[in-house]
């Protein structure tokens, strides 16, 4: 009988701190091989200074990680063998082609010239950039950058893919077409660590999430695991036009079973363990000068989830992605 | 892993995104001409005086074209996060940071034939001792990339850096010998012209140049190989110390 592999990646008790910043204080988790792990949290909470720790780029003040069972912290030469990074914020250089990018990304790891130039060809042809392979990295949109930059990462073929926040900032088609390339390379055997502030994006694509708060996570699991909690519950999401922020306290005295809030200007999101009766709501809502332009019942998702187990809301969530751009759906 | 074909894509990548950019090239042609010609002019002498100052104008040439470049192949890599491109490579540090490095190492020596090349062209040179000279603009080449390197990642931003190698540039061309001799420095300032690595440089140039030394060629030389390993392991320290806390 063999024995069990190695898990890709396992993080034990990670703290970093920067002058008075803990940005990072007890993050515990382990990948499988073959696995999309998601890594979620609000902007700040330390998944890029996470990652940045897993790929060498920043000693850990505590804690082990390990990769492929090679030690990090001791060896981090040979675990970048191991992995690709795709960092939030392209690192490419925007003097070079796209060509020239994949050419010299893989010579850093050793690629020689030959089989360089046939393997960035051949990505360029996978992420639909063929036609741009002889333009300046410069002069690329957003989201042709961010292809290329997955690209670059897988360039060595590497056995772990780190990516920090791929569709943040990029518009809706090409976050679409991102996530079909990541699916594919989960589905080619590729462990994948994504980190993002997208909670519907990390419900679509992992098979296991951590949600990290305030430098430390608070929960992993499968998807299916974490959303069992809220299965059974009902949640209806009213837009109205009027204001409904001051009626918040009446709602709740009114309507003493229903719980409710308030992710957007406009919108009232009802969440409830039975079924939840749409006219009371709106007539009470008519009669105090409130339009309500639409009525509807709403699946319950990681997100109500994510507010339950971590405590953040769901508007802080909003904001960001408003800030960063927001391609996620 | 061959790391050595990471070595030399790093150095291609550099001296063609950098240093063969027609403003650097021709930077690197009108600095030392520049040079040259405010010597002549300062001097009011003829051609005779081209040996007398063509070490200065050399070292000077190679100070100023190394220690610039360095803070955009550094500098300004980190700024805009490519050097991290570099660090998630499974390269040794020592070798990246040399690959990094050659580039200005080789822009140094190419900014210091500039002069020397007018100047055989104008002169003879027939009493130049070119076993000296080359090692020597090699050694001031490294030194002075070393040098840059270390401004390089002392600073955060480009215009930080050309600062700030500035507060070392000018003084040394006034501390190390190059124009006038480290013996007619004000007592006070000559023992400090012994903590910088051109006076070594210089001492050499004028050595090959005219057969005026004061040191021995061979303690210049250990002294500036000292000096260009030292500025490199603290350079690589600092690194590893503010780039990968």
């Amino acid at each position: 009988m063999t024995p069990d592999p190695p898990p890709a990646i396992q993080a034990q008790g990670l703290a970093k701190r920067f002058d008075k910043v803990q940005a990072v204080s007890a993050v515990d988790f382990e990948v499988r091989s073959g696995e999309l792990f998601g890594f979620l949290g609000p902007n700040g909470a330390g998944k890029t200074t996470t990652i940045n720790m897993l790929t060498g780029l920043a000693r850990p003040d505590a804690g082990t990680i390990h990769i492929s069972g090679v030690d990090c912290t001791k060896n981090p030469r040979a675990a970048q063998h191991l992995i690709g990074v795709v960092p939030d914020e392209s690192n490419l250089y925007p003097e070079l082609t796209g060509f020239g990018n994949l050419c010299f990304c893989a010579a850093l790891y050793g690629i020689g010239k030959t089989e360089r130039r046939s393997r960035a060809r051949e990505l360029l042809d996978t992420f639909d950039l063929a036609g741009a392979a002889n333009r300046k990295f410069g002069g690329y949109s957003k989201g042709m950058k961010r292809k290329l930059a997955i690209a670059a990462g897988i360039i060595h073929r590497p056995d772990i893919l780190f990516l920090d926040e791929p569709t943040t900032g990029i518009d809706v088609a090409s976050a679409r077409q991102l996530r079909r390339l990541v699916h594919a390379l989960h589905k080619n055997g590729t462990t994948i660590f994504l980190t993002t502030h997208y909670i519907e994006e990390a419900e679509r694509l992992c098979d296991r999430i951590a949600f990290i708060v305030s430098g430390r996570t608070i929960r992993t699991d499968t998807v299916d695991n974490l959303i069992q909690p809220v299965r059974d519950t009902h949640v209806l999401q009213i837009t109205c036009i009027g204001r409904t922020g001051d009626l918040a306290d009446t709602l709740d005295r009114t309507f003493p079973d229903l719980t409710f809030a308030f992710p957007e200007q406009g919108v009232i999101r009802v969440t409830s363990g039975s079924p939840v009766r749409v006219g009371p709501l709106v007539r009470f809502l008519e009669d105090r000068a409130v339009e309500v332009t639409e009525a509807r019942k709403i699946r319950p998702s990681l997100e109500e989830v994510f507010i339950d187990i971590t405590g953040v809301k769901a508007e802080i969530m909003g904001r960001e992605k408003e800030k960063t751009g927001g391609g996620s759906l | 892993m061959n790391q050595w074909i990471a070595f030399w894509s790093i150095f291609v990548k550099d001296l063609k995104t950098y240093y063969l950019k027609p403003p650097n090239i021709s930077w690197g042609l009108i600095f030392p001409l520049a040079w040259t010609g405010m010597f002549f002019v300062k001097t009011g002498s003829g051609l005779s005086s081209i040996p007398e100052v063509l070490p200065g104008v050399m070292a000077v040439s190679i100070l100023f074209g190394t220690t610039s470049m360095l803070a955009v192949t550094i500098t300004f890599e980190k700024k805009n996060r490519s050097f991290e491109r570099l660090l998630l490579a499974p390269l040794s540090f020592e070798i990246l940071m040399l690959a990094k490095t050659s580039g200005a190492i080789l822009f140094g020596i190419l900014n210091a034939l500039v002069p020397l090349f007018l100047a055989v062209w104008l002169t003879d040179l027939s009493q130049v001792a070119w076993g000296v000279l080359v090692p020597a603009v090699f050694l001031i080449s490294v030194a002075s990339t070393f040098m840059g390197l270390f401004i390089a990642v002392a600073v955060s931003e480009v215009f930080e850096a050309q600062t700030f190698s500035n507060f070392f540039r000018f003084p040394m061309i006034f501390l190390c010998g190059l124009f006038f001799p480290v013996s007619a420095l004000p007592f006070f300032l000559e023992p400090l012209a012994y903590f910088l690595p051109l006076t070594y440089g210089a001492d050499l140039l004028h050595g090959a140049v005219r057969g005026e030394h004061t040191l021995p060629y061979l303690l210049d030389m250990a002294v500036l190989a000292v000096f260009c390993i030292g500025l490199f392991a603290v350079s690589l320290f600092n690194i590893r110390r503010r780039w990968i806390a």
